[in-house]
This record gives structure tokens, sequence and C-alpha cells, in this order.
């Protein structure tokens, strides 16, 4: 019986990002339009565009490989399994055990290496540009990551992120200089690995301004819709991981029932809504950074990540 | 018959082997005859190893053979150490052989590889078991001077008589320095066995001795920074399935008899010593990769990127040094058992990859990157097993290396509790090190499977290429099978090396096999757990939900079309994004740095018909700022020598009387 709950609660989850991510691209998008003063796509447009994508054929490069074709679902597998890794509305939930932290850096590793290599697989200059410019942003964000996780883990004693979540929430553990360092380092990775303003432009159409928008030039169709939808998660998942770590106001524990799983939800939303506008807020205010500024950027945020870890290690009260 | 005698056994019929390949030499069956006894006797010595780490191995299992030193003999043990590392360098040996039975026929010249590769296992196998430092020594020098006869095989290829010029002057020096940590460990006793000297008690001055040369000499043969230099250059000039057992297996042996010496026949540990095996590991992890990262020639890449994970090795090594020396148990056993893990999972995808190399170069003649492209469709079963073999060695889930890093991040995270301040200052930058290096690799593995088997073929032998025989498939779909078993069922492995680190440590990790669901919980399970099973199962699940779903209800029409060039069609293959210019980003950030890389356009004049060109410049700096002023100063020396050869008789009669009076008056200040 308790397992059969866990299950429902963990697919519970699962479809809710599934179904929150769209609209929260949707939300940002109408935010900026409206920051600027257009009126803007509805919030649904994300969906409508996924299900006229799903409608439409795909046009293949003629020297396309099977792995052009598998990879799109491959990185939305794994997108979506480190998704469901988060906790959202509640903590302590199935899949949690299962991989930890490190485990959800190295699952949108996954998600990302497989896009580059589809990127270089077709052999047009646009796909090897965004390529090895997205392997060289992740190069530098995915360390950045690692420290800030070494940071959360250290200050909670686990890497288990259900257990961070926990005692963030639970105990007052007050301001701490270390866990500030993370956030700011945190929020910075997220903006490059989901290619926002200022690393990236997700509304650029000029192919040589792009990074991840080149290196998925070639597809079309449903592997389109895959990957798009795997960059609407993408997004969602790293909203829910700052917002359960740093902000896990009302996240129910786990087992806590069906009212506090209510109220766990919506406090969710609210704060997904709030991550969403001021990420429009900033993406309008910002400009976007030449190419060989992002390294100074990133690096930025490595080195706050192991000043944070550092600290941690000279002392547990940082 | 006791587990050390059928090994020994094995490492006599492999020797064998060896002879039987001079007889008959240049007989046409020669090399199915060689490489199927070879991979037997490979399989039993395996078989033997993995019964002995598994069921432990009983006491009084040595060997005194009354060879070697007249009043010491050639001692020869077997324990749960040694037991792991011969699984290691038997099931490098018995994948090699079994690719070489397809592989070898490709051979120009077989006679001068098939004597030499029994042999070289034969080494590498007496390495590990021998239990004195005298015959230590000598199977040490049996092993390098067989590998060397393997590098030099295809002696006439350009570049080749270089690396083996190099690989022997490394080789020299590295067991000269061992040569000197053995004779300080016997002592003014002289004992050289290893029971001896394990129970002898050792100063620190001696023991910081060692440790120095036990850097220098293992450190060498392994490829630790900055003696790596031969090793990019050796590793790739062998043949294919060589190369993988210099690079996934040789290496090996070299972190063996660092173990061996520094954690077993040492005993207690400093506390800083970790200090500088740390700092050497991470640096040799971050260069390694750096290295492979500008490399276009795809052996001397992969070559590259077994230094960096040497580097990770050596850092998990200094982990557990550093907690060992505080008294830790578990936190060293965790990350002892983290190195190990990664030795055992670089052995299998580096050999996996090697081979992946060598059926390219089986099928194309080609290993520069900038020739080949395409591959996935000319060779699709290699395609696969290589990607699988990328994937593992970017330590992505749910494939082996990824355990073994984690196992290692996990150890980075108990290191707070060190008491000294060099060791909280140094662990945080090594693991920083050891993330970066694990996010270059990525990157790295990318653009090695993306430029040779992804895109549009750069060159006729590229686009004729050929799939490769079933042997060499079926080796590297064995090793790829290994690979994903590690990753998803690492518990097993653990539970197999945790026998090692109570020998070793004197402490073990919690055992796995009572953790419910295969999953691997290294301390606590409210600090860390992972599943690679579950993951991989969830990936699964949920690609083939979305494949269920696509299929069941989006539109199925596909068209093939040309590639989107924005109107302008790259012209020619040529075009596309090469092993350079995928590298340029990296370049751009690291390589300024650290390679001293300037980018030069030569931009012909508007109206001038020549084509503009890009000049990458690269240095070297290991290279250009320490062997070559050393190389310098060696042959300016020589050239002044040089001057004694064409002497008169009268000159060199003086010569012998002034030589003779100086020595005779040093005696007579010296007494």
């Amino acid at each position: 019986m308790v397992v059969i709950s866990d299950i429902v609660v963990q697919g519970v989850q699962m479809l809710l990002v599934l179904l929150l991510a769209p609209l929260l691209t949707g939300f940002v998008r109408k935010i900026k339009a409206r920051l600027v003063l257009r009126q803007g796509p509805a919030v649904f447009q994300p969906y409508r565009d996924l299900l006229r994508l799903l409608r439409k054929e795909v046009v293949l490069a003629d020297n396309a490989s099977w792995l052009f074709r598998v990879t799109p679902y491959v990185t939305f597998a794994a997108i979506w399994v480190a998704a469901a890794l988060v906790p959202t509305f509640a903590t302590g939930l199935l899949f949690n055990w299962s991989a930890d932290l490190i485990a959800i850096v190295a699952l949108l590793g996954s998600a990302r290496f497989f896009l580059a290599l589809a990127g270089m697989d077709v052999g047009t200059s646009f796909g090897g540009i965004g390529s090895s410019r997205e392997v060289m942003i992740a190069a530098l964000a995915e360390p950045a990551m690692l420290l800030i996780f070494f940071c959360m883990a250290l200050v909670a004693g686990s890497t288990q992120l259900s257990t961070v979540a926990d005692f963030m929430a639970s105990s007052h553990i007050g301001l701490r200089v270390s866990l500030g360092m993370a956030v700011i380092a945190l929020i910075m990775v997220a903006l490059a690995e989901n290619a926002r303003i200022p690393v990236d432009n997700p509304a650029t159409h000029l192919e040589l301004t792009m990074v991840h928008e080149a290196m998925v030039l070639e597809y079309s169709g449903r592997h389109l819709a895959m990957i798009e939808f795997g960059a609407f998660l993408k997004l969602l998942l790293y909203i829910s991981l700052i917002a359960c770590v740093f902000l896990p106001w009302k996240i129910a524990v786990f087992g806590a029932g069906p009212l506090a799983y209510a109220v766990g939800a919506g406090a969710y939303v609210v704060k997904l809504a709030a991550a969403g506008f001021f990420l429009a807020l900033f993406e309008t205010a910002t400009a976007k950074m030449r190419i060989f500024r992002i390294p100074q950027f990133l690096g930025a945020a490595l080195m706050l990540g192991l000043l944070g870890t550092l600290l941690l290690f000279v002392s547990r009260s940082f | 018959m006791s587990p050390v005698v059928l090994q020994m056994s094995c490492v006599a019929g492999l020797l064998g082997i060896a002879g039987l390949a001079i007889v008959l030499s240049r007989a046409k069956s020669s090399t199915a005859i060689i490489y199927g006894l070879t991979m037997a006797v490979s399989l039993v010595a395996l078989f033997g190893s993995v019964r002995s780490l598994l069921g432990g191995v009983p006491n009084g299992s040595e060997l005194i053979l009354p060879i070697g030193l007249p009043w010491l003999g050639a001692h020869f043990r077997l324990d749960a150490l040694a037991s792991f590392f011969l699984v290691v360098v038997n099931l490098g040996g018995a994948s090699a052989s079994l690719y070489g039975l397809g592989y070898g026929h490709h051979d120009p010249a077989p006679h001068r590889v098939l004597p030499f590769f029994p042999a070289f296992l034969a080494g590498m196998n007496l390495v590990v078991l021998s239990d004195d430092a005298f015959s230590y020594l000598l199977c040490w020098e049996f092993m390098s001077l067989a590998s060397w006869a393997l590098v030099m095989a295809h002696h006439r290829e350009r570049g080749n008589a270089k690396a083996g010029y190099v690989y022997l002057v490394m080789a020299s020096f590295g067991t000269l320095a061992l040569l000197l940590a053995f004779g300080l460990l016997a002592g003014p006793a002289g004992d050289y066995g290893f029971a001896a000297i394990r129970a002898a008690g050792h100063t620190p001055y001696a023991a910081t001795s060692v440790l120095i040369l036990m850097l220098l000499g293992a450190g060498s043969k392994a490829g630790l920074l900055p003696l790596h230099v031969w090793l990019p250059l050796a590793h790739p000039a062998a043949p294919s399935h060589v190369s993988a057992l210099m690079s996934g297996v040789m290496t090996k042996v070299a972190i063996y008899g660092f173990i061996r010496v520094i954690f077993d026949l040492l005993g207690q540990p400093i506390w800083w010593a970790s200090v500088v095996v740390l700092i050497l590991g991470g640096i040799t992890a971050v260069m390694g990769i750096l290295y492979a990262m500008m490399e276009k020639d795809l052996k001397r890449l992969l070559a590259y990127s077994t230094i960096e994970n040497v580097g990770v090795i050596f850092a998990s090594l200094g982990l557990a040094l550093a907690f060992q020396a505080n008294g830790l148990k578990l936190a060293a056993a965790l990350a002892f058992t983290a190195a190990l893990f990664h030795v055992l999972n670089h052995s299998f995808f580096k050999s996996l990859l090697f081979f992946g190399a060598g059926a390219v170069l089986m099928s194309t003649g080609e290993r520069d990157m900038d020739r080949l492209g395409g591959l996935i469709h000319r060779m699709p079963l290699t395609s696969f097993v290589v990607l699988v073999g990328c994937v593992a060695i970017s330590a992505l889930p749910p494939f082996n290396g990824f355990v073994s890093e984690w196992l290692m991040f996990q150890a980075v995270l108990q290191s707070p509790e060190l008491p000294q301040w060099a060791l909280k200052i140094t662990v945080p930058a090594v693991g920083a090190l050891l993330a970066l290096a694990a996010a270059l690799a990525a990157a790295c593995f990318v653009k090695a499977f993306g430029v040779t088997f992804l895109g549009r073929p750069r060159s006729t032998a590229a686009e004729t290429a050929r799939e490769v025989d079933r042997y060499a498939l079926t080796a590297m779909f064995v090793l790829a099978g290994l690979c994903l078993l590690a990753g998803i069922l690492p518990g097993l492995v653990i539970d197999a090396l945790s026998p090692i680190t109570t020998e070793i440590l004197g402490g073990r990790m919690p055992i796995q096999a009572n953790v419910p669901w295969l999953s691997i919980v290294p301390i606590a399970e409210s600090r860390s757990s992972y599943n690679g099973l579950l993951v991989m199962l969830f990936i699964a699940i949920s690609a083939s939900l979305a494949v269920f779903v696509i299929h069941r209800f989006a539109s199925h029409a596909l068209r093939r079309g040309p590639a989107w060039g924005c109107g302008f069609s790259d012209p020619t293959p040529a075009a596309q994004y090469s092993a350079g210019s995928f590298a340029q980003p990296i370049r751009r950030v690291f390589g300024t740095l650290v390679f001293h890389a300037r980018d030069h356009v030569e931009m012909p004049a508007p109206g001038d018909i020549r084509p503009a060109r890009l000049r990458i410049e690269l240095h070297d700096l290991v290279w250009e700022g320490m062997y070559q002023p050393i190389a310098g100063a060696v042959g300016f020396s020589a050239d002044r020598l040089n001057r004694l050869q064409f002497l008169t008789i009268r000159r060199y009669l003086s010569l012998v009387f002034a030589t003779l009076v100086t020595l005779l008056l040093v005696l007579a200040i010296w007494s």
C-alpha cells in the first residue's frame, strides 16, 4: 500500500512537471513581451507549438544517422528523469533515493552530450559551431554546479536532494555566507545552462549569435518537439531546484497527506510564477554577452562555488 | 593447485607461447595460433584471479623459486590486492588477444609483434605477483622492454623511432628511481623481501624519499605530469591492441607498484604525503584532458585521456592517504575503493576505445580525425560500441565511469573531517580540478566521437570504410557490456574490492549486498545513495514512454532532404567543423594560458585570389621548458666530450697519468 501511494505521488510529480513546463516558458515569454509593451502570444502558446510540431512531418538531412533520430528521445528522457528527482511540492519521493545531486548533474550532462553529438551528425558548420560552444559552456558550468552542490551537501550533510531540502526547510539555519554564494552561483549557472540571456538568446534567429539553437538547427517536426519540450523541462527543473533548496517555503514533507500536498503544490506554482517573473525582468534589463565573455561569467560562478566550499571546509558554521 | 602456482603456471605458459612465436615466426597461421593460445591462457589466469579475489586467498599462497639473488631466491605471492590487479591485467590480455585474432592479420610484420605480445603480458603478471624487490625490478624491466619492442614493431613509420627512444630513456629513468626507492626500503640490513620490508620500521626521512622516488618511478610509467611525455608518443605507436594494453593495463601495473609500496610496505602514511599526491593527481587530470582536447590524432587523444584518468586515480589515492594518515578508516576505504574502481573502469573503457581506434585504423588506414568522419554509416557496430565507451569515459550514468567518479566526490565530501589546514584547502581545490576534468572529458569525447564517426566523410578512405571482423567486434562488445554491467551493478564490484581495503587499510566500506534494490551507499543512506540499475530503468522507461506517445499520436511523415545551409550549402566536407575548430572555444578559454595558444590568420589583400589561412600555434610548455633544456645540456656536453675521441696517443697517456694522480690524491686526502 505504501509503495502504491509512493508511486502515485511520484507519478503525479512527473506529470506535474510535464504539464507545467510549457506553461512556465509561455509565462516568461508573455511577461517579457509585456515588459517591452508588446501584446505577446498567449501563455498557452508553447503547448500549441508543441502540438503543431507533432503534426508536422520530419525533414531529415540526407546523411543524418540513427544517432540523430534517437537523440531527441534520449535527451528528453534524461532531463525528465532528472526533473523527477527534484522535489517540487513534496520531498522524499520514491525516485529520490536512486540518485542524488551529483547524479542530477550527470543526467543533465548526458542530455547535453547527446545533443552536442547530434549537432555534429549532419556535418554542417552550424551544428559544429553550436556543439563546440555548448561543450565549452558546459565545461565551465558543470564543475561550477558540482561545487555549488558540494556547498549544499556540506551544509546539509548529505548529497540527497530530498534530505537537503528537508534540512533547509526544517532547521533554522539562518543566513550563511556559503549558501549566499551558492545561490548566486547557481542562478548564474542556471542562466547559462538554459541558454538564457546574457549567455545565449532563446529568441534569436541569427545563426551565428546562438549556441543552443544552432546546435539543434537541423531538427524538425516531432524531433524538434521533443527537444523543445526538453528545454522547457530543464528551465522548470532549475527553478524547482533553486526553490526547493533556497526557498523551501510550504514544501510538503513526505507522507504529509493530501492537504499538505495541495498546499505544497500551490506554493510551488507561486514560486514558479515569481521566478519566471524575475527571469523575464532580468532578461529584459540585460544584454547578451559576447561569446568569449561567457567564460568570465561562468568562471565567476565557479569561483563563488569554490569559495563557498572552501569556507565550509574551514568551518561548518559559515 | 594453489592459486599462486596456477598464476605462475599461466605466466610460464605465456612465456612458452612467446618462445613458440619465435619458432613459428613467419608461418602463415602463426597469428591465429599465438593469439588463440594467449587468449586461452589469459582466460585461465583471469578465472583464477577472479576466484582468489572473490573467494579470498588462503594463507601461504607464496612461491619461492630458486632463481634471482642466490641468498634470496625469487618470491612470488598472491594477496587480495595482487588478485585484483591480475584480474585487470588478464582481462585486458584476454580481450586484446581476442581482438588480435582479427586485427593481427592486418599487421604488415606479425613476426615483430607475436613473440613480444605474450611476453609483455607475462611481464605484467610477474610484476604484480613478485614479492621481493629484486624480482619486482627484474620483472618491471622485462615488462618495459617487451612493451618497448612492441612500440618499435612498426619502426619505419614516422615518429615511431623517436617514440621508442623517448620511451626507453624515460623507462630507464623510472627504473632508476624505483631501484633507489627499494634500496632505501631495504635499509642497511639489505633484506629485499617485501615481508621483511613491511615488518621493518621506516624513518620519516626514508619514507619521504621513498614517496618522492615512487612518484618519479611509478609516476613516470603511469604518466603523471610532468613525466608523461613518453606516453602520448609511445602508446599510439604500438599496434592498437597493444596500445590498449599499454594504456588500459600497464599504467595500472604502475599504479599497483605505487599502492604496494606507499600503502602496504611503508605502513602508516604521513599526512602531508597526501598533499603532494593530491596536487599532482589534480593537475595531471586537468592537463591530461586539455592536451587530449587539443589533439587531432585519435590514438594520441586516447593516450592523453589516459593521463587524465591516471591523474584522477592518483587524486583518489591521495585522498585515501590523507584519511588513512588521520585514522579515518571508513573514509579512507571509500577513497581507496573509488581509486580501485576507477582502475577497473578505465581498463574497460580505454581498452574498448583503443580497439575502436584500431578498428578505424584497420578499415581506413587513418588516425588523423581531420581525414575521417561519417563512419557511423559505414561501420555501424563499431560506432555503437565506441559510443558506449565514450559515454562511459565521460562519466555519464548509467555507465561505470560515473560510479567511480561519484564515489570519489563522496570521498571529497567526507574530507572536512580532516584536521590539517593544508588538507582543508587542498582537498576542495583538487575536487574542483577533478570536476573540471570530468566536464572537459565529456567535451573531449564529444569531439572524438563527433569528428571521427559523425558528419560527412572527409577523405576517400573514410568514404569507403568497411565494418571490421567479428573477432574485433566481439572483443569490443564484451568490454562495452562490462562497462554497462559495472555501471548498473556497482555494489557487486564494491563488495569484491572490500577484501583489499581490509587488507591494506584495515577498514572497509559497508557491505553493499545488504542494501535493498541494489543501491550503493558509501556511508549511510541519509547521506548519499545511488542506484545505477534504477537510473537506467527510469531512463529506458521514460524514453520508451516518449517514443510510444510520439508514435501513437504524432505524425509519422518523414522526408529526407539536403541539410539546411542558410542558402549556401557547404561545398565540400572539408568545410565541416574539424578537430581543431571544435576545440577552438576551449583553446581560447584554457589554451592561451596553458599552451600559449595563438591563432594566426593570414588574410590576402583584397583582389588577391590566394586562400586565407589559419595557423594555430600551440606550445607544449612541459616539453619546451623542461625536456628540451635537459636534452640541450646533454647534447652540449656530449659535443664537448666528443673531442676526447680524437686525441693523439701522447695526450691520452697524459690524461691517463693525470687521472691516476688525481685518484691517488683523492684517496690520500680521503683516508
